[in-house]
């Protein structure tokens, strides 16, 4: 059976307003029953506020959900889910501590007579139900007890087994193994052969050409793309999720960028990080940055950068791999370990990895330079205020006073509340996580101004950031990761949105994610 | 505020503001509304004997709740406190051979003991604090008990005069404790430590990031609440003129909870009022003298304080909610 | 859907995953069963080593003395297994004992009824308020603590009227043998196998537990979270409510000075029985073991005579502290990462 043409679940001129935020506009959207149609856009693209539109989670402002060929709403998941929505996010939405029969089977559980559960059978069904996806595992025992791979076979057999009509795939393949995902393809080209319309949202552009056969791309909220997936040109896609016109790259000037970043950099790197490894998620990364240079990470959503980050700041287990700032190793993997060597990390999460909300911006300041403002450990006001007064002034920082709460501060001005933060540590390295994302133009236009003073004054700074002129305009060099590893570094006159296009797409996919370090346990000690 | 529709008729904005005003001044409100009552209906209120024995009752909670409002400030709770107070009964009389001040130290050091016993299980081993402080609670608590089994009489003139004596007429026990309601509101408002006590309650995995030695200041934190435990512990034997480890103490950390809560500290953590906490440790005080003054029975007492336990989270839930 | 999402967890190679799912099993036939095994080592070395211990009446007046607290438990054990706690239960005990006693002059009935009412609404209540305002449950209870406390002296003239059970068909519920033991004990093991069934054989009991793993997927799958959390403190309210009940008629009266302190000695038995306080996992055989277990070690200490009772509490306390801290390292080493 093929694609059919009517619509199984439509979204028509469908407009979702957030407080400050127009999150999609007038965006339409149609998958056909035994059709695999793919969703794909950056961060903030509006994706997952169109899923959960779908999914009964949020209502739409304006526009019309349409599901088998009426009009439909769904006041709340359980809502979509009962007329047939079924949904697996990237992260296993399952009870771990039940067992995978249970959790599979869980509100639909087998009865006897009685009324009372009947666990043989259930263990039963269980199995069966299993067995079309690869998923040998003891149905009694605790679902935690299974891989990752695994857990997200039993979310998808539940899924699919509650009679659903629409599949919505999140992500599914971010914790799999090659040979995971090749049964997952499996399953969803069975799923398009009996009819059911999948939804299948990844980064991954090799999957979608896979098994996708129409892709939707979003784009700040609004409908970007929609068309056949062949054809399609891999560079094309790409361009069309990062916004990036491939005639228009050359034409720039928008962000505050003033200095000359095509110089290279010379002299001993101040921070250098070798083979960074960590399972499925970084493949000997291997990044060093020198001082006054700014040192872009390029690649698409969910390539590593942020882990990258995260590990050279400690707060992220390594399984192997090294940092070493200035020229000496880090010891022990701590945050505080790397803060004290000088490293600094604005986190790309300000709300929960950043600001404490309830405190003052003077006090958020502080934070980690407390110590050294305080005698005794009492901390001296006279000194604080000092430090305070000079980052509000230096940065610019809008605030009706000091005492004001963060938590009541504009997203540009809370992140140069977290800048200050660092920057009165007195870093040699800055590793800045998305450093614009959610701010206003103003304040962003400041921002980027603001890292091009500091790596004029001398600090080494990694930037990563999904907004590719910020990335192509800030930084003298570029990495470009992918799934989790290096792919490509550009420097000098290569460092443009076009090469980092290309440097995304080039790699082609189908030469296998080479090396897991499982394979290769040797690696570990390759750096010793 | 003058009219009578309830609060969930409000519209949305008004009630936040109502809610937040009631989180930063109810409490004193509510204090100086009783007071005054107090002063029209209550025969012989303003007498200063019954300002005393007001106060001395109240001593201990207040000691008890300074520490409490540390450990809720990190969003934990200490319910071992009790049996703290028990246990540093116990060992106060236990070392009073040796004369005053070393027995205070031995109780102090048992009291900072237990604490860094459960603040190692909360920092350490990662054990929810209300769970970790439960089995102290019911092990020290039998640990007094088997040390001093029954109470216990002592004679020692220095401890019973630590009970009993005055300055300027005001109890040395009330002194105390006023002295460290102000070191207490020094250490929160003025010390590094104090203010990484505060930002750890108010978003760990940022504190953690910015480098903040997390897990040593939250067992300092719950060593802090056993040594003013211990304290309070030692305070209350000396007035008695007995070690009473069997009762002495008991529930006092749900007075003490009940204190921080009323006194507009936040469950949620991130924020510690420690002069409001003062404040809603006399409130109760004030609220179950006056009703037994009053000749309501003491049943009054614990059902109002249970509504206004209840009514205190929902206000500062409402905050945190935002 | 973010660039830090840290991936939550990975499969180890072929080898490490079968030592590891040998630890795991290992780990979980300890949380589940633990609590048996060390009351069976108990009650062998108990017997060896003291005459009286291994008697017949010495087994009764065991049985006989926890199956009150067994009830209480029963309810906690779901309340636990959903992620909460209730602190309520020793008042919601001593004002059940004090109404049944109340009613016990309008007969057996009405003694019956009238604590099951007052504190299944009490419960009820208690989780609405959870629920509904997302209030955290040990604050919630700690008020219904104090308040029913108060309610409690209110109807009793702050405690000074004790009502003594007239009712003799109420009072043999409570005093009645059969077998050598008393029908508390019967009530407490039916009812035991009733929740064994509800917990483990019901869409109720798996809500329970999903609802304690993770109330965010719960409520993704379908579960009906308010619903679920209400039943279950009021199926806390009822037990607790039940079991005063019982004891006042076993004592032929309602005694107010009751259950202060007794949630304490609940919670400690049903984390000893294997539940996880984090909600999630549990049973109802291992809260019946950890019950039994605190009653077997009360008697062992009551026994040996320089022991004071106290004794019993440090054990208890540090038996807690082990097995909190064995469960912490257990679901450490049970994530596989």
């Amino acid at each position: 059976m093929g694609a059919s043409d009517e619509p199984v679940l439509e979204a028509r001129n469908v407009t979702k307003r957030f407080p400050g935020v127009l999150a999609l506009d007038d965006v339409s959207f149609a998958v056909r029953p035994g059709e695999v149609h793919a969703l794909v856009g950056e961060n903030g693209a509006g994706k997952s506020t169109l899923i959960k539109i779908f999914t009964g989670v949020h209502q739409p402002d304006g526009g019309e959900l349409r599901y088998g060929g009426g009009p439909a709403a769904f006041a709340t998941p359980m809502e979509a889910q009962r007329s047939g929505i079924s949904t697996i996010y990237q992260e296993v939405n399952l009870v771990p501590m039940m067992s995978v029969a249970r959790n599979l089977l869980l509100g639909r559980e087998p009865r006897n007579r009685l009324g009372v559960i009947d666990a043989t059978r259930m263990y039963g069904e269980a199995e069966r139900a299993l067995a079309g996806y690869g998923v040998k595992a003891d149905v009694r025992r605790p679902l935690r007890t299974l891989g990752m791979g695994a857990q997200q076979m039993v979310a998808l057999a539940r899924a699919i087994s509650i009679d659903a009509r629409v599949v919505i795939m999140d992500e599914p393949t971010s914790s799999l193994e090659p040979r995971e995902v090749e049964t997952l393809f499996g399953v969803i080209r069975r799923l398009r052969d009996d009819g059911i319309a999948v939804i299948y949202v990844s980064h991954r552009l090799d999957e979608l050409y896979q098994v996708c056969d129409r892709v939707t791309v979003l784009r700040d909220g609004r409908l970007a793309h929609n068309g056949p997936m062949a054809g399609l040109a891999r560079l094309q896609l790409i361009s069309l999720m990062l916004g990036r016109d491939l005639n228009e790259v050359r034409a720039s000037g928008a962000t505050r960028f003033s200095r000359d970043h095509d110089a290279i950099a010379t002299g001993e790197p101040v921070i250098e990080a070798r083979g960074l490894t960590r399972r499925h998620v970084l493949r000997e990364v291997s990044v060093s940055v020198r001082p006054g240079e700014v040192v872009g990470l390029g690649g698409l959503l969910g390539a590593g950068r942020s882990e990258t980050a995260k590990a050279i700041m400690g707060a992220l287990p390594l399984d192997s791999g090294e940092v070493i700032v200035a020229g000496l190793p880090l010891r022990r993997r701590s945050t505080a370990t790397a803060i004290r060597a000088g490293v600094s990390l604005l986190p790309e999460d300000r709300k929960a990895e950043g600001i404490i909300p309830n405190l003052s911006v003077r006090e958020n300041i502080v934070l980690a330079s407390l110590p050294h403002l305080a005698r005794g450990g009492v901390v001296s006001d006279a000194r604080i205020d000092e430090v305070v007064d000079a980052f509000i002034r230096k940065l610019r920082i809008k605030a009706s006073s000091p005492h004001q709460k963060v938590s009541e501060l504009s997203g540009g001005n809370q992140q140069k509340v977290l800048l200050a933060r660092w920057l009165a540590m007195r870093p040699k390295v800055l590793l800045l996580d998305e450093p614009t994302r959610g701010i206003d133009v103003g304040a962003k236009a400041e921002v980027q101004a603001l890292i091009d003073e500091l790596a004029e004054e001398g600090l080494g700074v990694l930037l990563i950031s999904s907004d590719l002129e910020e990335l192509a305009e800030g930084s003298d060099r570029i990495i470009v990761l992918r799934e989790g590893a290096v792919v490509g570094e550009l420097s000098g006159a290569d460092v443009t949105e076009e090469g980092i296009m290309a440097s995304i797409a080039d790699h082609s996919p189908s030469a296998p994610p080479s090396t897991t370090p499982a394979d290769h346990p040797s690696r570990a000690e390759a750096h010793d | 505020m003058t009219d009578t529709t309830t609060t969930a008729a409000l519209p949305r904005v008004d009630r936040a503001r109502l809610f937040t005003w009631l989180q930063e001044y109810g409490v004193y409100a509510a204090v100086l509304t009783l007071l005054l009552l107090n002063v029209l209906f209550t025969p012989r209120f303003l007498e200063v004997a019954n300002f005393r024995t007001q106060l001395l009752q109240v001593t201990p909670i207040v000691i008890v709740s300074l520490g409490m409002a540390l450990v809720i400030g990190t969003q934990g709770i200490d319910l071992s406190v009790g049996s703290v107070m028990a246990l540093s009964a116990a060992m106060v009389v236990l070392y009073l051979g040796y004369g005053v001040l070393p027995a205070l130290l031995v109780a102090l050091v048992a009291g900072a003991a237990v604490g860094a016993a459960g603040g190692s299980l909360v920092a350490y081993v990662g054990v929810q604090p209300i769970v970790a402080t439960l089995a102290l609670l019911v092990g020290v608590r039998g640990l007094a008990n088997v040390l001093v089994p029954q109470l216990m009489e002592f004679r020692n003139p220095d401890l019973i005069a630590l009970g009993s004596s005055s300055l300027a007429g005001v109890p040395i026990i009330v002194i105390i404790a006023a002295a460290l309601t102000l070191v207490m509101a020094f250490l929160v408002r003025r010390t590094t430590f104090g203010r990484q006590v505060v930002a750890i309650g108010g978003n760990r995995t940022a504190s953690e990031l910015s480098g903040l030695p997390v897990k040593r200041v939250l067992l300092t934190v719950y060593m802090i609440s056993g040594v003013l435990a211990a304290l309070a512990g030692v305070l209350a034997t000396a007035r008695l003129q007995a070690s009473d480890p069997t009762s002495l103490g008991l529930f006092i950390e749900l007075s003490a909870i009940t204190a921080v809560v009323v006194g507009g500290t936040p469950l949620a953590g991130g924020r510690i009022r420690v002069l409001s906490t003062v404040m809603g440790a006399l409130l109760m005080q004030l609220l179950s003298a006056t009703l037994i003054k009053h000749n309501l029975p003491q049943s009054w007492t614990q059902m109002v304080q249970a509504v206004i336990i209840l009514a205190a989270v929902y206000v500062t839930r409402e905050r945190g909610a935002r | 859907m973010t660039d830090s999402k840290v991936f939550p967890a990975h499969k180890v190679p072929a080898v490490r995953a079968a030592g590891a799912a040998r630890r795991e099993h290992v780990g979980r036939l300890l949380q589940q069963h633990g609590a048996l095994i060390v009351l069976v080592a108990v009650v062998i070395v108990g017997s060896f080593a003291f005459d009286f211990f291994a008697t017949a009446g010495n087994a009764a007046s065991v049985v006989v003395s926890s199956s009150f607290l067994a009830v209480i438990a029963l309810g906690m054990t779901f309340v636990i297994i959903s992620g909460g706690i209730d602190l309520s239960v020793g008042s919601l005990f001593a004002l059940g004992g004090v109404l049944a006693a109340y009613g016990s002059q309008a007969g057996v009935v009405v003694a019956l009824l009238l604590p099951l009412t007052v504190c299944g609404t009490v419960g009820l209540v208690q989780g609405l308020i959870i629920a509904r305002t997302g209030m955290a449950p040990f604050i919630v209870t700690l008020a219904g603590l104090l308040g029913v406390r108060g309610l409690m002296l209110a109807i009793s003239d702050e405690g000074a009227t004790t009502y003594l059970v007239k009712d003799t068909a109420f009072a043999r519920l409570g005093q009645g043998e059969l077998f050598g033991l008393t029908y508390p004990v019967y009530i407490a093991a039916v009812l035991a196998l009733l929740c064994m069934l509800l917990l483990q054989r019901t869409g109720f009991g798996q809500n329970v537990f999903a609802i304690g793993g993770s109330e965010h997927a719960a409520s993704l799958m379908g579960v009906p979270v308010v619903r679920t959390k209400v039943l279950v403190y009021l199926m806390s309210g009822l037990l607790a409510g039940l079991a005063g009940a019982l004891n006042a008629a076993r004592l032929s009266s309602g005694v107010t000075i009751l259950g202060i302190g007794l949630e304490l000695d609940v919670i400690a038995a049903v984390v000893i029985g294997g539940t996880l306080l984090t909600g999630g996992a549990g049973s109802v055989t291992g809260t019946v073991s950890g019950v039994l277990l605190l009653g077997v070690i009360q008697s062992l200490i009551n026994q040996v005579g320089d022991l004071t009772s106290s004794f019993q509490q440090v054990v208890s306390g540090g038996f807690l502290a082990l097995v909190v801290i064995a469960q912490r390292l257990l679901s450490k080493a049970q994530r596989i990462t």
